[in-house]
């Protein structure tokens, strides 16, 4: 395991080991580690106020850490943050606009900032607005810009001078629901040349996009890993809802008889004639063919067989909440 | 550096500030320089010059405020703390480019000398002398005010706190004010600092090398200030 380890710290674009910020006697983010391997997209859950801005700000070098290290491409961030800021892109919470330029000036003004050539200035440019699809707006006024189009600027710059990683810190929060796929599907496109971390409350968001989730609360890890090994760490059952057609008592016997089946709970009435039923069963065992055979001997045809996935809302739910009653305890 | 000195100095066209403060400036000087000057007929700009160091209390802040607030308050200091630039040279940058709008408003006043010329024979060096002090006395008050606005996200608070430091040095200058308080060490503390008085030698036509260093070294004091100021808060804990 601590070989592994070693050997997973070699690989990474991002290490952090036990980065700690402490705000008066409060930790904001306590003794964090984690890394993130090139090409990556790597995505950080949370709720509000849960450490995944302090984390992302200390990786960009905007604030310092109390403890801890966070290395960049090998770059220890504090020791030498023009390398590692040479090698981020970052777009914090808040788009950071100056509202009174244009966004050709404003991604000119980012170009020289990060010391993008005047040879390649233009096609840099021209690159990440075709990328955002903010061609149009390049001569308007930032002020003018719909929120949309400002959180584009915003990661447009953060695209500049084609950083290794990128950071985004909410990226789609406050975008209308079709803006939303847009940039998850952006993010997905980019993850092909970056390697990224990406912070959200949003648990779909995450799963829709990361490889890797990291959960994050009251400045703790709380669980990282896949999104498929997550799922499997949360136990070994899983549920299904079944409607059947004419239920009666016997039903719910026949159903109880299957090989497999833990739990069986009838929902109500949800269509004419039909009724539903919540299924618990052991993961280890696939319960439909057995069910489907059960009832067919009853002669009550199954017209709808809706298998749970365990979706991140319940993992995420299981591991902060085991924390929350704990700490509500002690308050 | 330059890039942030150009998109400051940009900022300042493109928002009334620039306009504001040297209109204002302007103005002020415009109507001294008719009463002293024209209208009694007085060749001597220098000492109208140095009449004019209370405007800075008001106008320094109008240049300053938004210095530093503004960027915190906007968020836009975490693209430039998180690009690969220095905060010295971020610094440097927003304060040149306030110097700079300094500069210009100076160069628009040099009319009203031209106007002496045309009537007069005043001594060229001598009123260039005075313009080159008048120029460090403001560099140095804008150096102060470029700290203060580090010091707060709020503009009006930086504005107000500004006018208040600047206030009590012009204060500290002032002579009958000193021998009312006559506390030796607050009179010599407030001499050392007396920015406005430094002033003077210039405006008698007198180029000398430690008035200059003074001011030089002043402006450079605070602009350290300034960056500790900005590197302490990314440190802090509280």
């Amino acid at each position: 395991m601590q070989l592994n380890e070693t050997a997973i710290a070699q690989n990474a674009v991002i290490s952090v080991e036990n980065l700690s910020k402490r705000y008066g006697d409060k930790l904001a983010v306590d003794n964090v580690s984690f890394h993130v391997d090139r090409g990556e997209i790597v995505g950080f859950l949370g709720r509000n106020g849960a450490g995944k801005t302090t984390t992302m700000n200390m990786l960009t070098g905007y604030i310092s850490s109390s403890g801890g290290s966070a290395k960049v491409d090998g770059f220890d961030v504090l020791s030498d943050p023009f390398e590692v800021k040479k090698r981020i892109g970052y777009l914090p919470e808040q788009p950071p606009l100056y509202m009174d330029m244009t966004v050709n000036e404003y991604l000119t003004f980012c170009c020289n900032i990060k010391n993008v050539t005047k040879a390649q200035r233009a096609s840099q440019m021209d690159d990440v607005c075709e990328t955002m699809n903010i061609q149009d707006m390049r001569k308007r006024m930032i002020k003018n810009l719909s929120k949309g189009y400002k959180q584009r600027v915003g990661m447009a710059q953060a695209l500049l001078a084609n950083p290794q990683v990128l950071i985004l810190d909410e990226p789609t929060v406050g975008l209308d629901p079709r803006q939303i796929i847009e940039i998850r599907n952006l993010i997905k496109r980019l993850g092909k040349a970056h390697t990224i971390i990406l912070s959200s409350h949003i648990l779909n968001e995450v799963e829709d996009v990361c490889e890797r989730v990291i959960i994050i609360d009251r400045g703790q890890i709380v669980a990282q890993d896949t999104m498929a090994n997550l799922a499997r760490s949360i136990g070994n059952i899983s549920r299904m809802t079944v409607r059947v057609l004419g239920a009666d008592k016997q039903v719910m016997r026949a159903i109880h008889g299957v090989d497999g089946v833990t739990m069986v709970d009838e929902l109500g009435v949800k269509e004419e004639g039909c009724m539903d039923y919540i299924i618990e069963c052991t993961r280890a065992i696939d319960v439909r063919k057995g069910l489907f055979f059960a009832l067919a001997k009853l002669g009550k045809p199954i017209m709808q067989l809706r298998p749970h996935d365990v979706t991140l809302e319940d993992i995420f739910l299981q591991l902060t909440t085991a924390d929350n009653s704990e700490s509500e305890e002690k308050n | 550096m330059f890039s942030v000195y150009k998109r400051e100095l940009q900022s300042f066209f493109l928002s009334p500030i620039a306009y504001v403060f040297m209109g204002f400036f302007l103005l002020v000087t415009g109507l001294f320089f008719a009463t002293t000057n024209i209208l009694s007929q007085q060749a001597s700009y220098n000492s109208m010059l140095g009449n004019m160091s209370f405007l800075f209390m008001l106008t320094v802040p109008i240049l300053t405020m938004r210095l530093l607030s503004e960027e915190r308050k906007n968020k836009t200091d975490q693209l430039l703390l998180t690009s690969p630039v220095s905060v010295l040279s971020i610094v440097l940058g927003k304060y040149l480019a306030a110097v700079s709008v300094f500069g210009i408003t100076l160069v628009v006043s040099f009319i009203y000398p031209l106007t002496l010329f045309t009537f007069g024979n005043p001594s060229f060096v001598e009123i260039m002398t005075g313009y080159i002090g008048f120029f460090l006395l403001g560099a140095a008050l804008i150096a102060v005010g470029l700290l203060i606005s580090s010091l707060s996200e709020n503009q009006v608070v930086s504005a107000v706190s500004t006018f208040g430091v600047l206030l009590v040095l012009y204060l500290g200058g002032v002579d009958i004010l000193m021998q009312i308080i006559n506390v030796s060490w607050i009179n010599s503390l407030l001499n050392w600092f007396s920015v406005y008085n430094r002033y003077e030698t210039f405006g008698q036509g007198l180029l000398g090398v430690a008035p200059i260093v003074y001011y030089l070294s002043f402006c450079a004091v605070f602009l350290f200030f300034t960056v500790r100021s900005i590197e302490r808060r990314r440190w802090s804990e509280v």
